[in-house]
């Protein structure tokens, strides 16, 4: 057997499995995409599957914009209970939570960022005493679940009148994401050609023109990658928002909604689909966007060039 | 315009100490050039004097000013790195202007200074590009572009030739002698090539192990080596050593090689007299080697009987590798030599430009 043809087949077998594992780990997304498309009844009564049925007993369209329009328009609507009576309902209306979850998610991405780009060039470019011990326990703190942290965290808030304040929530989330944040673009930046920051110090840069003019624009796929990973952190997170912001509807964020819809009505999960697949439309399309820095962020470092 | 001085200069790393005890005066307008192995400490004496190391005893002055404590930005001076270490996201202009822009200087002369440097360096039709649209040669332009527009008072150079092709490298060496000539400042250059010292350098210090082996001109550190080691590291192909002793035969003075023995030219006896019955080493270069059959002028020849190992045809010459029992040495052969491998042979050792060195300080024996 040649080379080629040997070639050939571990290809054939590295792809199928990744296709494998790509259908896996769609599929259930794909099912409540269907799902979130079909008339409410439906749903309830058989699994997303036979909508591709060509037999269906119903005369029900097969595919209806109902349960978005319920979600998002706050429409009035009526339903047969299983009773047989006729209910009427108001729906939801989850732009106020959507705007809610952007007012958390970005500066809680923002801030953290910022703050862990110029710690990570300090750890890496200055010299200072007591620099590695500092390092050591920004890392160390790696290790420490947020849980714990939550109820004293809650009662210093309650001290400082700060609970249910988006405040709260940006700092709470900035304390959670910093030492993953200064760790990873530590490690991005320490990488960066020391002669380039010599050269700009001899060009008469200071640390601060240094950071602003080199590090940040070189660290910019370091930074996406993170921003992406906080991003997505914060925007699905229910348990921090829930604890800090509470479930106020002037604050309530999308998770907490979500999750309201289930509870309050645990009959009417048709409304779930279409209200995950909402909460789904900003992280992926900041996903897709900024997925080249992505993927290159994950191999700057180990790759040389 | 500057002097450069190192006045007893040390670096330590921890117990580890890789420059000791540096002096060298540079005059103004000099191009000095630092040569030595890798980790002979050459990089680091130039990173001392730009500030990127600091100083861990000794004193460094630029002009009459000691920089000891100086940050680098307010030395006056510029550094052309091995790697270039252009801003990747900067172009070729901004990468020039940077360090301008910094200083505050006038957008006018920014443009001008630009300008003239890209002309210089034949790299004005590039100034819009990205680094990494640029060739190797052209990168290595730009890098010295940005080191010209500052206009500082001393040049530093660590290895900027060594990421390049051997064609373009020959190119460069010449590019920046000219530019060294055209400027007038004082140019401080790092290599670890001996040709890029030789072709280049008004005077060369040659380290070793952090320390200064010898500091001279190109002409006088190859004719006249302080040690067994300037001998070996300047020239190529490099000095064949001879372990030897001095004796006297009649009244004539031999080095006796075991393998053969040599005379010792008349004029030098008195010089070597004290060393007489002691082992020393002896040098010879390969150029001084000579085909018997086709001496050059003015040589005082001894002749040595050995056998031919390798034959290396350079064209203008041939590298003749000799093998004796105890020892091997090379010789540059007229190219119409008549020698083959396995034959036996006789050089001509051109006494006059030998060279001895004490066996245990390995110093050159000199008047």
């Amino acid at each position: 057997m040649g080379m080629k043809q040997r070639k050939t087949i571990s290809d054939i077998v590295v792809n199928g499995v990744l296709l494998f594992l790509c259908l896996v780990w769609t599929l259930p997304t794909f099912g409540l995409l269907v799902s979130s498309f079909r008339y409410k009844d439906e749903v309830r009564r058989t699994g997303w599957w036979t909508a591709f049925s060509t037999q269906r007993e119903s005369e029900t369209p097969r595919f209806v914009l109902d349960n978005y329009l319920e979600v998002l328009m706050g429409r009035d609507f009526t339903y047969t209970s299983a009773t047989g009576a006729e209910v009427r309902a108001s729906g939801d209306d989850l732009s106020q939570a959507f705007l809610n979850s952007i007012a958390v998610t970005v500066p809680a991405t923002v801030i953290p960022i910022l703050i862990a780009a110029f710690a990570a060039y300090g750890f890496a470019w200055m010299d200072f005493p007591g620099r590695k011990v500092f390092f050591t326990i920004v890392v160390g703190l790696l290790v420490v679940p947020l849980q714990i942290a939550l109820i004293p965290i809650l009662r210093d808030y309650t001290l400082l009148q700060l609970n249910g304040t988006f405040l709260a929530i940006w700092l709470a989330h900035t304390g959670f994401g910093l030492p993953l944040a200064t760790y990873l673009l530590y490690n991005y930046i320490s990488n960066l050609p020391r002669d380039i920051l010599e050269s700009a110090f001899m060009d008469g840069a200071s640390h601060f023109t240094t950071f602003i003019r080199l590090i940040l624009p070189l660290s910019m796929p370091a930074l996406a990658s993170f921003a992406i990973f906080q991003f997505l952190w914060v925007w699905n997170d229910l348990l921090v928002a829930l604890v800090f912001l509470g479930a106020r509807p002037d604050v309530a964020v999308l998770t907490q909604r979500l999750q309201e819809m289930v509870g309050s009505r645990g009959q009417d999960w048709h409304l779930l689909t279409a209200g995950a697949f909402i909460t789904m439309i900003l992280p992926l399309t900041v996903f897709f966007s900024l997925q080249r820095y992505f993927v290159r962020g994950l191999l700057a470092g180990s790759v040389k060039g | 315009m500057a002097t450069v001085t190192y006045k007893n200069v040390y670096k330590r790393y921890g117990d580890l100490t890789v420059v000791t005890d540096l002096n060298i005066e540079i005059a103004d307008k000099e191009f000095l050039v630092f040569v030595g192995p890798s980790g002979c400490g050459k990089s680091t004496s130039l990173r001392m004097l730009a500030g990127l190391e600091e100083i861990s005893e000794g004193e460094i002055y630029i002009g009459d000013r000691m920089v000891n404590d100086v940050p680098p930005k307010d030395r006056d001076i510029a550094m052309v790195f091995q790697s270039y270490a252009l801003y990747p996201h900067m172009s070729v202009y901004d990468n020039m202007a940077f360090g301008l822009k910094l200083r505050k200087v006038p957008k006018q002369e920014i443009d001008r200074r630009v300008k003239e440097a890209g002309q210089i360096l034949g790299i004005e039709h590039l100034l819009d590009r990205k680094p990494k649209q640029l060739s190797g040669g052209q990168r290595q332009r730009v890098a010295v572009g940005r080191a010209i527009v500052r206009e500082p008072n001393v040049f530093l150079m660590d290895e900027p030739l060594s990421n390049l092709d051997a064609k373009l490298r020959v190119q460069a060496r010449a590019e920046i002698t000219k530019l060294h000539q055209r400027l007038g400042t004082t140019f401080i250059y790092v290599t670890h090539d001996q040709v890029e010292a030789m072709t280049m350098g008004t005077r060369i210090a040659v380290l070793k192990d952090g320390i200064l082996q010898q500091i001279d001109t190109p002409q006088r550190l190859y004719d006249l080596p302080a040690n067994v080691f300037v001998g070996g590291f300047i020239g190529s192909p490099a000095m064949n050593f001879f372990d030897a002793t001095l004796i006297d035969e009649n009244g004539t003075m031999y080095v006796d090689c075991r393998d053969f023995r040599v005379a010792v030219p008349e004029e030098n006896r008195q010089l070597y007299k004290p060393y007489l019955g002691k082992e020393i080493i002896m040098g010879v270069r390969p150029e001084h080697v000579h085909d018997p059959e086709y001496p050059p002028p003015g040589i005082t020849p001894a002749l040595v009987e050995a056998k031919v190992d390798v034959t290396e045809l350079m064209g203008h010459e041939v590298n003749v590798l000799f093998a004796t029992p105890h020892t091997s040495f090379m010789g540059r052969f007229d190219p119409r030599t008549s020698v083959t491998v396995g034959m036996t042979k006789t050089a001509a050792f051109d006494m006059s430009r030998m060279h001895i060195f004490d066996k245990d300080t390995e110093l050159a024996i000199r008047e």
